[in-house]
């Protein structure tokens, strides 16, 4: 799969819930309808936590998500689309 | 030879009126029902002063905002503690003294107990240090979080009342309600929560 392209990273790594998602929409939120935000978390939850985002909030879609290894840590990875 | 011209059929004037009163019928209801639809809110009772409970409430509330949802937040009882800003002995009674130097709050030196293995605020330390440690937002910085992403913050009238808790002693933030503004924000919401 290639990499989505995005318009803005968040880095919320090392943040617990329900920082990661709190943090996110927060960001889009200035961002521009139509652009992607992509987030980097360690937060296990943040995976399940973004889908649910994504199905409850009207404004946003969840384009990719993808786990990195990055020195022994995971990193999940969310590209968030506002779409309104 | 007769011809027979066959009219073609017009609808009776009758049954245009009894259309046009079922449409209005079917209006009327449907604005009605519009009316008992959800709003996208959470609504939350606040009960417990605990941190761990209290911890559980914000994070939800936090949670719920992130998501969009509208959250109202009912504080009552020991959860009123959660909101103070201030303790103030000024105009109490003794009861209500005791009750201020007894109970945990934000503003007490002990500050708030765990709902379990607290050990005389033993547990609760400990268990503040491993957030610490783990990064988790503190109950202190989830009640700012709340109130800036625009939770409704209700405090219970009764409750304070028979505390003996002014409003002055709250976050500014707090509005005195009844149960029946508790139940108004309840019943136009699809999750309420009693912490």
């Amino acid at each position: 799969m290639s990499t989505p392209s995005f318009d803005q990273e968040l880095d919320v790594r090392g943040l617990n819930c329900p920082m990661p998602l709190v943090k996110a929409r927060q960001t889009i939120l200035k961002m521009q309808p139509g652009q992607v935000l992509k987030v980097l978390a360690t937060d296990r939850g943040s995976v399940k936590d973004f889908q649910g985002w994504a199905r409850t909030a009207k404004n946003v879609q969840l384009v990719a998500q993808e786990e990195v290894q990055e020195n022994g840590n995971t990193i999940f990875v969310h590209y968030v689309k506002r779409t309104s | 030879m007769a011809v027979t011209v066959q009219a073609f059929p017009q609808p009776a004037e009758a049954d245009v009126a009894t259309l046009q009163a079922r449409v209005e019928q079917l209006e009327a209801q449907l604005a009605e029902l519009a009316e008992r639809v959800p709003e996208d809110r959470v609504t939350i009772v606040v009960f417990s002063g605990e941190l761990d409970r209290l911890l559980a409430a914000f994070i939800i509330a936090t949670g719920a905002l992130a998501l969009g949802q509208e959250v109202s937040m009912f504080f009552t009882f020991w959860g009123l503690n959660a909101i103070r800003k201030k303790r103030s002995f000024e105009g109490k009674s003794l009861m209500e003294k005791m009750l201020d130097v007894m109970t945990a709050s934000p503003v007490a030196p002990a500050g708030m107990g765990l709902s379990r293995m607290n050990f005389f605020g033993i547990g609760a330390a400990m268990m503040k240090q491993m957030m610490r440690q783990k990064n988790v937002e503190t109950l202190d910085d989830l009640i700012t979080l709340a109130e800036e992403m625009g939770a409704t913050i209700y405090s219970c009238a009764m409750s304070q009342h028979v505390m003996g808790i002014s409003q002055e002693e709250l976050r500014d933030s707090a509005e005195e309600a009844g149960v029946a503004g508790f139940l108004a924000d309840a019943l136009k919401s699809r999750v309420t929560l009693f912490i």
